[in-house]
């Protein structure tokens, strides 16, 4: 088992009160298992990723991941997981600005300490980058953006990999493709994923879908 | 809806109080250090008018002795009777109570009009005035000091400071004199007179000088504080520029919004000026206040060195004046526009569907850096071509000018060149984020960065300079007091007896004989000495013709001081004319600091053959140094000599670089303070940078580096950034010191020091310039150390 969720609550406090944005989320991952969490806005799917991912940390219940609670882990401890095990793609990209094209790429592999010269050369002609190695990520289209943040977790060949609405700035044909790719890559590298959208269409894509609605799984 | 506009404007500087702080604490600091150059300034010129202003000096002429000396009291007898409007005045120094006080004695009954004084009012004044009470009139702080003195003393404002007004009679007894220095000439003279020429042909009529020696004099070291007050003022600039810069940006959305409702271009534009002014007041009013603490706390440094170097009688205490406090907001106020201007310019042409940025602000500084390196490679050689073809005080501080804004403008390219390089030549993947990370903060840094590399520049310029300075002053002082003891006599009786005194106890007796005499125009002190080792082996010559000291001792040649030749244009060999029928050829050069006015030696024969009455007064005593104070107790046990006659070598040695220290003390205080607004601007920077950093951030946690690791990091930035910029400050301000050293100081002073490099300083610098980039990044550092998660997620919700 990758990764095991039991009974995950998370709140937050607001003016109007405490919102409870997770009541009790269970699920099971197996490593290489693809998963779409489907949901409506506001319904706890980000917050759900951000737990998992270590960046933030649950109000009560367990997440293991390989075996271990990701609450009892330290900042350092959580970094680590991030830098090596764990892959995250955002909606905004969230590339490194001051870098180019070719070192955002090997980034995140550098800092794991595991980059794979041949696998990120493999990564960049799969994702149709090689003509902007050397440029700068504001002078990339959306669609590029987004395919430089997927190879840069996908150069780590991390354990598990979160997107979190991954093709919500791009249009549908550039999302499309965009999904169709990171998918093929993943298998690849046999991650387990979890694919965080609020498109059907496109969670259909995938074999097993759970819907979050009011902070609750079905 | 004006005022709704304008409430919504104001809105911004609500929810960002630190960014308003900034702009007003900015704006407050370069006003407050300009303000405060300015009321020093004020205080002293008005000193110097005031001192000009006495007894009509710049508006009355009057009659001296063409020979210089004093003239016989009858002789104003003689010009009364013969129907010249002449009034008599003694003039001589003193020390009393420990104060050097000058006795100026006058007769109020013969005045003219013009000269009329100083606070005396009504009869019973003037009869306390001539009377054998000798009401003597003093500015109230010399009143004071001389409180215990038992003069009849008067305090008036309309004294200067360390001057004594008297009645003739008074001061003759105070002075131990009976003659007159001078007369007053009264503007309007009964017509017929027998001519001047003809009644008195040994007095000369000298001109009224309206602007008066001092201030003439002392206009280079005001020049040079107001240089200091502006360099301090556009640092402290930097820091406004900067933050309102980023305050217009961040307001764009809210500006679209307002126009988009309505209200027009022109009245935000209007908005935002009024806003800008109410700052500028705001600002200007703490600023002045500051600079009046600035200026009250370094004025009574800045009246000794006044006093020091030209003899300037300024007080120590701080009058507020209107000019400066005026001149003090106005320059608030245009500081604050010329701050404003850029922002409003791109507000005026913003369209109305233009896109709220958040990163345009730095991309939009990117496009001015590139602006900015051309115009530092226009600045850089003219700074060049300046200093090669220019002449001038102004030809030097325009070459400094251009040295330090070309270099400034051109620092964020070097940064960028060697951050460049630097990411080259990284090797992990970290070193690589964090060189290619500085490189792209530079542009939203560079303000800052400007105004640090302005600040340490002048202080390494500055610090090279004063410590050239006092090194090559140092030594001259060792050189040119070689001799242990100088004495003076009251009278030439008590001289003769001190000679023959002396014969037996000391190693030699020099004397030393002075006149004034006119050279080009110009007053020159003229000096007779004797043919001495003392002299051969010591005296400081810059420049020396063959057999020097054999052809002064022979009467054959002169020394000149090198005020007298660099302003005199004089060359080795040139012949000059002492007095009719007596001219010497220049024979060698000396260096001569911290007098301000021309100096020249000639043999002591010489001298007396044609000035024989000149006084014999004065002598320099060479004894062997252990002997020096049981020969200083003999001589005042013997003759009875005050304090004030008998000087120790080292005593004067201690009061010359005290007096020294205390002129570059200022200069070193404004140096510090404007290190200080560096740093605050640096501070002022990164703080409303900071919520910008956490987007960019954010990414580099998100795959895996604690917050701990990112707070070392933009630690470890900072300090690099600031490290940089002083290795790029350090030859600028070497080059500084050396403009300063060759071109402004000859100019100002007239004289040229050798340039010593110290690299202790910079080291001390170096350390220090990182202390205020630690200490300004220490705040925004332990925020993210101490940033919550939570706020790091915002940055990737808020991007939804």
């Amino acid at each position: 088992m990758l990764l095991a969720l039991r009974d995950v609550r998370k709140s937050f406090k607001t003016e109007e009160g405490p919102v409870n944005v997770l009541k009790g989320v269970s699920l099971q991952l197996d490593a290489g298992q693809p998963l779409a969490l489907t949901g409506e806005s506001g319904s706890g799917k980000s917050t759900l990723l951000h737990l998992i991912a270590g960046l933030d940390t649950p109000d009560s219940g367990e997440i293991r991941f390989d075996g271990d609670d990701i609450a009892r882990l330290d900042d350092p401890q959580l970094a680590a997981l991030r830098r090596g095990r764990i892959g995250l793609v955002f909606q905004q990209f969230n590339l490194i600005p001051s870098l180019t094209v070719a070192q955002n790429l090997a980034f995140h592999a550098r800092l794991a300490g595991r980059l794979d010269r041949d696998w990120t050369a493999h990564l960049t002609d799969r994702l149709g980058l090689s003509a902007c190695l050397h440029r700068y990520p504001e002078q990339l289209s959306g669609g590029q953006q987004q395919r430089v943040a997927i190879g840069r977790t996908l150069a780590v060949r991390p354990d598990l990999i979160l997107a979190d609405e991954p093709t919500g700035n791009l249009d549908e044909d550039t999302g499309d493709t965009v999904i169709e790719l990171m998918l093929q890559l993943v298998a690849d590298v046999r991650a387990g994923f979890i694919l965080v959208t609020h498109s059907i269409r496109l969670a259909g894509l995938l074999e097993r879908r759970l819907h979050l609605t009011h902070g609750r799984l079905q | 809806m004006i005022s709704a506009g304008f409430c919504a404007l104001l809105s911004h500087w609500r929810a960002r109080p630190l960014q308003l702080a900034t702009v007003i604490v900015g704006l407050a600091l370069a006003t407050g250090l300009w303000t405060g150059v300015q009321a020093i300034n004020s205080e002293a010129r008005s000193s110097y008018s005031r001192a000009a202003a006495v007894l009509g000096q710049n508006t009355l002429e009057r009659l001296e002795a063409a020979d210089g000396r004093p003239i016989a009291a009858d002789r104003f007898v003689d010009l009364r009777r013969a129907g010249w409007l002449v009034s008599p005045v003694v003039e001589g120094s003193l020390r009393l109570e420990q104060e050097r006080v000058r006795v100026i004695g006058i007769d109020v009954f013969t005045l003219p009009q013009g000269a009329a004084p100083l606070g005396l009012s009504g009869n019973d004044d003037i009869a306390a005035f001539t009377s054998g009470d000798g009401l003597i009139l003093a500015h109230p702080e010399t009143a004071a000091a001389l409180a215990d003195s038992g003069l009849a003393l008067r305090g008036s404002l309309r004294v200067t400071p360390g001057d004594l007004m008297a009645d003739i009679a008074t001061a003759w007894t105070m002075l131990e004199r009976q003659d007159v220095d001078y007369f007053l000439l009264a503007p309007r003279q009964p017509a017929g007179l027998a001519p001047l020429a003809q009644i008195a042909p040994d007095l000369k009529r000298v001109a009224p000088d309206p602007q008066g020696d001092v201030a003439r004099l002392a206009d280079s070291f005001h020049l040079n504080l107001t240089a200091f007050g502006l360099l301090s003022f556009a640092v402290g600039l930097f820091i406004v520029h900067a933050t309102v810069g980023l305050a217009f940006e961040q307001r764009r959305a809210m500006i679209r919004t307002l126009r988009a409702l309505g209200l027009p271009n022109r009245t935000v534009i209007l908005l935002l000026l009024v806003e800008t002014l109410l700052l500028a007041l705001v600002a200007g009013l703490l600023g002045v206040a500051l600079g009046y603490g600035i200026a009250a706390l370094l004025l009574p440094d800045v009246a000794a060195t006044l006093a020091g170097l030209y003899g300037a009688s300024v007080p120590g205490s701080l009058t507020l004046r209107p000019d400066w406090m005026l001149t003090g907001l106005a320059i608030a106020f245009a500081g604050a526009l010329i701050a404003v201007g850029q922002g409003i310019w791109r507000i005026a042409r913003m369209p109305l569907l233009a896109p709220a940025q958040p990163r345009a602000w730095a991309m939009a500084n990117l496009k001015t850096s590139r602006w900015s390196t051309l115009a530092a490679l226009v600045l850089l050689p003219a700074a060049l071509i300046t200093a090669w073809l220019g002449s001038g005080l102004w030809a030097g501080f325009a070459t400094l000018g251009a040295l330090l804004l070309g270099t400034a403008l051109l620092l964020p390219a070097l940064l960028i060149a060697i951050l460049t390089l630097g990411a080259r030549n990284a090797r992990s993947a970290m070193a690589e984020w964090v060189w290619a990370d500085m490189r792209q903060q530079v542009p939203s840094l560079s303000l800052a960065l400007m105004a640090l590399m302005l600040a340490l520049a002048a202080n390494v310029g500055v610090g090279t300079m004063v410590s050239s300075f006092r090194d090559t002053f140092t030594g001259w002082l060792d050189q040119r007091l070689a001799s242990e003891l100088y004495v003076s006599a009251d009278n030439e009786v008590q001289a003769e007896a001190m000679r023959a005194f002396l014969a037996g106890r000391a190693d030699a007796v020099l004397p030393i004989r002075e006149t004034e005499i006119e050279i080009g125009g110009l007053p020159v002190s003229l000096y007779g000495i004797v043919d001495h080792a003392t002299y051969r082996d010591n005296w400081p010559l810059l420049q020396s013709a063959e057999n020097v000291w054999d052809r002064v001792a022979a009467g054959d040649g002169a020394l000149i001081n090198e005020q007298l030749f660099r302003r005199g244009g004089h060359e080795l060999g040139e012949r000059l004319t002492l007095s009719p029928g007596w001219s010497q050829e220049i024979v060698g050069v000396y260096s001569d600091y911290g007098n301000p006015s021309g100096q020249m030696i000639v043999s002591h024969d010489a001298l007396m053959g044609f000035f024989p009455d000149i006084a014999k007064l004065r002598h320099a005593v060479r004894v062997a140094p252990e002997e020096a104070r049981a020969l200083t107790e003999a001589l005042t046990g013997e003759f009875g000599l005050a304090p004030g006659n008998i000087l120790n070598q080292a005593d004067v040695k201690r009061f010359s670089l005290d007096v020294f220290d205390r002129t570059f003390l200022v200069t070193g205080a404004l140096n510090t303070l404007t290190l200080g607004i560096a740093g605050f601007a640096i501070l002022a920077n990164l703080l409303t940078l900071s919520s910008m950093r956490l987007s960019q951030l954010a990414p580099v946690w998100a795959v895996g580096t604690t917050r701990v690791t990112l707070a070392r990091l933009e630690m470890l930035r900072t300090l690099a950034l600031a490290a940089l910029t002083f290795l790029v400050a350090l030859p600028v301000g070497l080059v500084l010191a050396w403009v300063l050293l060759a071109i402004v100081n000859v100019e100002a002073f007239g004289w040229r020091l050798p340039m010593f490099v110290y690299p202790g300083q910079w080291l001390r610098l170096l350390v220090l310039a990182l202390v205020a980039a630690g200490l300004a990044a220490a705040i925004p550092v332990w925020r993210l150390a101490r940033t919550r998660p939570a706020r790091f997620l915002k940055v990737f919700a808020h991007e939804r």
